[in-house]
């Protein structure tokens, strides 16, 4: 029986007799009072002898736990010699023990059900995963390029809210980080890039240097790494949430595509969305080099601006734009593919963000890499 | 025959802002038996079983456990309370992130010093006591029926052995022979372990079987508490209402 009230735990033991004849178990035979008990198990059990009578009627108390000890130890005392009993044991404990032998089951209490995969299974499973994976992802980007047709023979049917609201969320506030990030980066660029052209009296070049590095490459990547960790992640957590709360099934069942109302409006938001960055984080980025080479190049406002205009092409520009639509993209995509891809709990909405993040921001590199080797072949 | 207290409430008093939830309630649990929460919504049922565990706290009153106030207990004393109760949650409140046998060994980690293949075994006795299958102590809760859920948290409360069962709408979400197995369940382990048991529940058929006595909150308190039989001819208008409207009929009849 179990008792409440404070009672000194007494630390479960077994002793034999001066004979060693008898082995007795005393003590609380409960989770706490078994601590010992447990490590000295099979050490007792060993030293057995021959003809020994486990007698169970010094135990104070007990539970489940000391229960399934006593039956471990009783089972493994009759494995070693059968002819040795169990006595003295109170009538509330031994129905205990009855339970514990009913609800184990037999030889194969202790193999767990699966063996650890070796290293080729390993392999094999991860290139089935990813590949599955991937015919996944390429089968989600045909749903999603079939809703966007769909959508456009029915523009009425395009959720002009969900938009702005994206909009809203992913372009407008995301503008003073972005703005300032662009900023600092023009800055460094500056510094960096001033301090190499000054040994050659070439501190006007500084323009050219500032100029295309940001408007071709450095505005448009950084906008994309920084709206994926900002925006992609809360898309992901977004969906992932609600499809363990079966919003997305509820979705379906009033009629509703979840792609139309969760994947495009912010499809489209967002390849508005990054293109307006981008040109803003230009903007700040120029002004962070401006800045620098007027303190420090003796490049004034001024002559900055005359030489961009001369030295700065306009397609840098419209290829840094065109760039952040595709990068854009990239990422709606794959954030709302691992938000659908969440099941089960909280756990897995955490680590379909971390991998959304992590692949929308390597994709954008990527693209980004091919993207230059396409435009130097060209000769742009 | 006398009765061995196990918890008793003197004058709870609680208050969510300006409304009032429980005002001057009292009640006595009993150990070893089933007591059945049972109100209207927004009655506090819930509310009293979570004062019960000090996940929330009453504005007033005394809430004594074993004959020891909880209410105003030091950190290192709650531990104590922990060891003694078992709650199972609505919903089970499961870790996701790990698999059923895992999850019940959880409190046998924290508050055992056992080694990890004791742990692991006393764990699966548990889960096999809560009528679940050796495999699906490797499942993961999403992998789990709404039944198995239920079985997996109960085997979770059961983990330490606790003297005390607190159990929120066990049978709520379960179709009627889950939830007749989840009753007899709650009756045997109840044989078994000797525990007392505390619990919410609207199932009028849980309350009929598995119930030694069932305690009735309106009116800010608890205005009854006695075994249904008792209750079924009680002339408490919402009692009435409750065991004899539409829904209760069929057991005056059957």
């Amino acid at each position: 029986m179990i008792f409440s009230n404070e009672h000194k735990t007494q630390h479960a033991q077994l002793k034999f007799n001066a004979q060693r004849t008898r082995l007795f178990c005393r003590g609380d035979w409960t989770l706490n009072g078994s601590k010992h008990l447990d490590r000295c198990l099979t050490k007792t059990i060993r030293h057995c002898p021959e003809n020994c009578i486990l007698d169970a009627s010094q135990i104070q108390r007990m539970d489940t736990a000391g229960a399934w000890l006593l039956f471990q130890l009783q089972k493994q005392l009759q494995k070693k010699q059968p002819q040795c009993t169990l006595t003295g044991l109170k009538p509330a404990h031994s129905a205990l023990l009855k339970l514990v032998h009913s609800k184990t089951p037999g030889q194969t209490s202790n193999n767990v059900p699966h063996q650890a995969p070796g290293l080729l299974e390993n392999i094999g499973r991860q290139v089935w995963r990813k590949s599955l994976a991937t015919i996944d992802f390429i089968s989600f980007i045909g749903e999603t390029t079939n809703s966007i047709f769909h959508s456009m023979l029915q523009p009425a049917r395009i959720r002009w809210q969900a938009i702005w609201v994206t909009l809203a969320q992913a372009g407008v506030n995301a503008l003073p980080i972005v703005g300032l990030m662009s900023f600092l980066i023009g800055i460094v660029l500056a510094y960096q890039g001033g301090t190499q052209l000054a040994q050659y009296g070439a501190n006007i070049f500084i323009v050219d240097l500032v100029g295309i590095t940001l408007l071709r490459e450095l505005a448009p990547m950084l906008t994309a790494i920084m709206i994926a960790g900002r925006t992609g992640s809360a898309f992901t957590a977004q969906i992932g949430t609600m499809k363990i709360n079966d919003e997305v099934d509820a979705l379906r069942t009033m009629g509703i595509a979840p792609m139309e109302l969760l994947v495009l409006p912010k499809l489209l938001a967002l390849m508005i969305a990054m293109p307006l960055l981008c040109v803003f984080a230009d903007i700040t980025g120029v002004l962070g080099g401006m800045l620098i080479a007027s303190l420090t190049l003796d490049v004034s406002f001024f002559e900055f601006l005359d030489r961009f205009q001369h030295a700065i092409a306009l397609r840098h520009f419209i290829i840094g734009i065109g760039k952040a639509p595709i990068f854009a993209a990239i990422i709606v995509l794959i954030a709302c593919y691992q938000g659908f891809r969440v099941q089960g709990g909280a756990d897995s909405v955490g680590k379909q963000v971390t991998v959304s993040v992590v692949q929308s921001i390597f994709l954008v590199i990527v693209i980004d890499a091919l993207f230059s080797i396409l435009f130097n072949w060209a000769g742009i | 025959m006398t009765y061995e207290t196990v918890i008793s409430l003197r004058n709870i008093k609680t208050h969510f802002g300006e409304h009032c939830v429980h005002q001057n309630l009292n009640l006595d649990i009993h150990r070893s038996e089933v007591l059945a929460l049972i109100g209207g919504s927004g009655t506090g049922k819930t509310t009293l079983l979570r004062e019960m565990i000090l996940l929330e706290y009453p504005q007033q009153g005394s809430i004594r456990v074993f004959d020891r106030e909880i209410l105003g207990m030091a950190e290192h004393q709650v531990r104590w309370l922990r060891e003694r109760c078992g709650v199972m949650f609505q919903n089970g409140a499961l870790f996701s992130s790990l698999t059923v046998l895992e999850n019940v060994m959880i409190p046998l980690h924290e508050h055992s010093q056992l080694s990890e293949k004791t742990m692991r075994e006393i764990a699966m006795l548990k889960i096999r006591l809560a009528g679940l299958e050796r495999t699906a102590a490797y499942k993961y809760p999403a992998q789990l029926s709404g039944g198995m859920i239920k079985r997996a948290a109960l085997a979770r409360a059961l983990a330490l052995d606790p003297e005390i069962l607190f159990l929120d709408e066990p049978s709520a979400g379960l179709d009627p022979i889950g939830a007749g197995a989840l009753d007899q369940l709650i009756l045997e382990i109840k044989r078994l372990l000797g525990l007392t048991i505390v619990l919410v529940t609207h199932d009028l058929d849980s309350l009929w079987t598995v119930t030694d006595r069932v305690a009735v909150l309106a009116e800010k308190k608890v205005v009854a508490v006695d075994s249904m039989q008792v209750l079924s001819g009680s002339q408490h208008p919402w009692i009435r209402q409750y065991l004899h409207g539409i829904r209760g009929i069929r057991f005056n009849e059957g």
